[in-house]
């Protein structure tokens, strides 16, 4: 089994605002972000030779063909819950590393606030007919599982622990506030996120991520010829996607505060980079923070902090900006927003833009960024698929 | 000779002061309160309830029929106890009946179920009396109405009650009724209803009870009779010879409610409770006429397991907070649900599972011993495939691992508490909790498992096991 670092780079990138796109149907989503994405590259539409599309529901390559009006090329759906990011991104890499095209796009999109209510909209799963298995069940009341666990597992009161968790949304806020295509761009104080209504105990309002449209694309092509588009492309250095057995909210051994999906997919990706010591190894880090407990908790199954001790470098400002570790620069799915299909590809927009010294807003930009992990996550505890992406300077 | 060999009961949880009613209606402040059954609760639920009370640890193989009476059964066309024989786990080789329209249902279940294995046909009979009425809001029967049920097992074996004897009559009388679109029960002017209904037919029944087999009131420690309302009942107790300070079973108007076609044998059972060897109980039933039996009390009744029944659910109480509360639970109150996607349901899905989803049970691992819960082709603990034995989960007590309160859940009622479960077997059980008061929701807390209805998808009453804090 080969890996695949530095075999193929990303030659541009694309990303919507993100936020309620009242005016903006999924065919503006595409267009935006895909657009943004072939001008970066220096490239146009008819340079493309295949497409990924991610995005959930039961749709086609026509989603795409259709708006980009692209002609009779390869579009392929690919969809696993909030990890399509990852998987656009991943199934176009391979797709170039084994020479089966030569340039290629990953597009991500979801068109979320069309259906007149906020919260997620219905996935046509089987599940979805069971009438009893997902009664009443919603992603944050099962996240909600995992807080409560971890509270109990480490002996946090109640205060303790939604103070930890309001601190990991404050920071959100506070990077997302500065981010010009963030959805929820608001600082927030530690105060304001405790005492937020409660919309699955323990999580509160501020615990949540913020239901949003938006759209994310890259350009990818193999790393010998990425110099012909541009001087500062990056490259992938380590992709990791694990599913797990499914059970876990009906297995005795199952803890919620740790999840082994994220964990497998990290090392898996970890290997492949190279990486032996990723806390001290990597420059950033954007995850799947749907909920502020997801942050804590893929923090230290990512192996950036030792188990049950994430509260402790929150506190000590490890993933602030100015911190050690920035954790979610862009402002996380909390702020910046969560269209499930383009979740994954906007965090290695994020790493992308600061590796090469462009984040919109200069006070975001952190010097010397090299290498970067994208971590999305679908599913809820017990039942996750994740993936992890690993980018760089060449 | 054949008789009862266990009884068991259900009151749900949650009360409502009277006086919370009269304070809504600004009307005349009434004593005591009136069981409530959860928004999750109907008949059918109460009835599983009643009868796992009844069994408790028995062998439910053992039983050969489930009889099941009530005014409210869950649909009009299908029957109630072929569900509840199936959340109750017992064999399919079984005859099931409902007795339904008549709150005199419960005694003629009763009859037919003694006179089966009286006739050798079975050994032992389940019968279980539910009822939750819906009284029409302001009515004189909205402060009566009460939700409860009630079971008996019948056997010619380990009786402990045996039937002496009974005596019945059937009448036309017309005195509380609903057609086929009446959502509310209706009747006529009380007195004329009282006098020639309740009271004229139960005479009757009970004084030709005791002219047919030779016997006088003060042959009896108990009388456990039905009764629409306190001052009826009492009424009628005196009118039939017996004191009724002394003699007359509470029957259980004032803390309960009129329960309806399960009121009767819920008064018996609260005699049995208190019953000692050589008692001697005259029960009666009223509706479409009345049936009377003799009951005598043996020996056996010292060994009754530990029940729940009538003493322990009626000091297991909530008081529900206020006349709204019970309007949302019993969904006689328009308001804007949570603006969420509808719920779908698949009678194909209900079907497959049955034997996890009613029947709460769970798939032992022949190869490695784990018990797991939703059913799988391959164990989640070892991944053998198809080596399963099927165990009860439903009986299993267990503790509070994790929990979450969603304040935005599509239900009637938030929050819609979600817990993972460690049963005593290990196995984990993953389900909504309910009767439960959010702010004492913790993890360790005790817990057992319910069966309750998930909701309506699918236009269908979908059953399954909840979780509840130990009653």
């Amino acid at each position: 089994m080969e890996s695949i670092k530095d075999k193929v780079a990303i030659i541009g990138m694309g990303c919507s605002k993100f936020g309620e796109r009242w005016e903006a149907d999924a065919d503006d989503l595409i267009i935006e972000a895909t657009d943004e994405a072939l001008k970066d590259a220096g490239v146009e539409i008819k340079d493309i030779q295949a497409i990924w599309v991610g995005t959930m529901g039961r749709v086609t390559g026509a989603t795409v063909s259709a708006p980009l009006q692209t002609q009779y090329i390869p579009v392929t759906h690919v969809e696993n819950a909030c990890a399509t990011g990852a998987e656009i991104i991943r199934a176009a890499a391979y797709a170039v590393a084994a020479k089966a095209y030569d340039v290629v796009l990953a597009i991500g999109f979801e068109k979320m606030k069309d259906v007149g209510y906020g919260g997620l909209h219905p996935m046509m799963t089987a599940e979805k007919w069971h009438p009893v298995r997902d009664a009443g069940g919603t992603s944050v009341g099962r996240y909600a599982l995992a807080a409560t666990r971890y509270f109990a597992r480490y002996g946090l009161s109640r205060e303790e622990g939604k103070r930890m968790l309001a601190r990991i949304s404050v920071k959100s806020h506070f990077n997302g506030a500065r981010n010009p295509k963030a959805f929820l761009r608001r600082k927030i104080t530690v105060e304001q996120a405790m005492n937020a209504p409660i919309i699955a105990w323990p999580l509160g309002l501020y615990d949540c991520c913020g239901v949003a449209d938006g759209s994310s694309a890259a350009i990818l092509c193999r790393t010998e010829d990425a110099k012909k588009f541009r001087d500062d492309y990056i490259t992938i250095k380590g992709f990791g996607i694990s599913c797990g057995p499914g059970w876990g909210k009906n297995k005795a051994d199952y803890d919620f505060t740790h999840w082994e999906e994220t964990e497998r997919a990290a090392m898996q990706a970890y290997e492949q980079a190279g990486i032996k010591d990723p806390r001290k190894e990597l420059d950033m880090v954007e995850l799947h923070d749907c909920f502020s407990i997801a942050e804590a908790i893929a923090i230290e199954s990512l192996h950036l902090s030792p188990k049950g001790h994430v509260k402790e470098d929150i506190e000590a400002g490890l993933f602030t900006q100015e911190g050690k570790l920035p954790v979610n620069l862009g402002g996380g799915l909390k702020s910046f927003g969560h269209p499930i299909g383009a979740s994954g590809a906007r965090e290695v927009y994020e790493i992308y833009k600061e590796i090469q010294g462009k984040a919109e807003e200069p006070s975001r930009q952190k010097p010397n960024i090299r290498l970067g992990l994208a971590h999305s996550q679908g599913g809820h505890p017990g039942r996750f698929m994740c993936g992890v992406t690993i980018v760089g300077t060449p | 000779m054949a008789g009862i060999v266990s009884f068991g009961a259900y009151i749900p949880m949650y009360r409502l002061a009277r006086v919370e009613i009269a304070r809504a209606w600004e009307g005349g402040a009434r004593d005591g309160e009136k069981a409530v059954a959860n928004w999750d609760e109907d008949s059918l639920t109460m009835g599983v309830e009643a009868a796992v009370d009844c069994l408790g640890g028995m062998e439910r193989e053992l039983v050969d029929g489930l009889y099941f009476a009530s005014t409210t059964p869950s649909y009009r066309e299908k029957q109630s106890a072929s569900i509840m024989a199936s959340g109750v786990d017992l064999r399919t080789d079984i005859a099931t009946a409902d007795f339904t329209n008549s709150l005199r249902g419960g005694a003629s279940a009763f009859k037919a179920a003694l006179d089966a294995i009286n006739a050798g046909s079975a050994k032992k009979m389940l019968v279980v009396a539910s009822d939750s009425r819906l009284p029409a809001p302001a009515s004189e029967f909205e402060s009566a109405f009460g939700d409860g049920a009630a079971a008996l097992l019948l056997g010619d074996s380990g009786v402990i009650a045996t039937v002496e004897g009974s005596y019945g009559l059937t009448s036309d009388f017309l005195d509380v009724w609903r057609r086929e679109k009446d959502s509310y029960s209706r009747t006529w002017e009380d007195r004329f209803v009282l006098t020639y209904g309740y009271q004229e037919l139960t005479e009757k029944a009970i004084k030709g009870l005791l002219k047919k087999y030779n016997l006088k009131p003060s042959d009896f420690s108990k009388i456990a009779v039905y009764g629409p309302d306190s001052r009826s009942h009492a009424a009628l107790v005196q009118s039939v010879g017996f004191d009724p300070k002394t003699q007359a079973q509470n029957p259980l108007l004032d803390k309960v409610g009129n329960t309806g076609a399960a009121l009767s044998m819920m008064i018996l059972v609260a005699a049995l409770e208190q019953a000692k060897p050589g008692d001697r109980i005259l029960w009666a039933s009223y509706g479409d006429g009345a049936d009377a039996f003799i009951l005598k009390v043996q020996d056996g009744i010292q060994k009754v397991s530990q029940k729940r029944a009538i003493k322990h659910h009626l000091e297991s109480k909530v008081m529900l907070p206020s006349y709204e509360k019970y309007l949302r639970f019993r969904n006689l109150l328009e308001w804007e649900p949570e603006r969420r996607p509808s719920q779908e349901g698949s009678l194909n899905i209900i079907w497959r599972e049955s034997a996890n989803l009613l029947r709460g049970r769970g798939q032992k691992c022949l190869t490695c011993g784990h018990t797991q819960f939703p059913v799988q082709r391959i164990c989640m603990w070892c991944q053998t495939r198809d080596n399963f034995e099927w165990v009860r989960l439903s009986d299993k007590k267990g503790t509070i691992f994790t929990f979450s309160m969603d304040e935005r859940a599509n239900v009637p009622v938030l929050p819609n508490v979600l817990a993972a479960v460690d049963l005593e077997n290990d196995t984990r059980y993953f389900s909504q909790v309910t009767d439960r008061d959010p702010a004492k929701i913790e993890v360790g807390m005790q817990v057992e498992l319910t069966f309750r209805k998930i909701n309506e998808a699918g236009g269908m009453n979908n059953y399954s096991w909840k979780i509840r804090p130990v009653r």
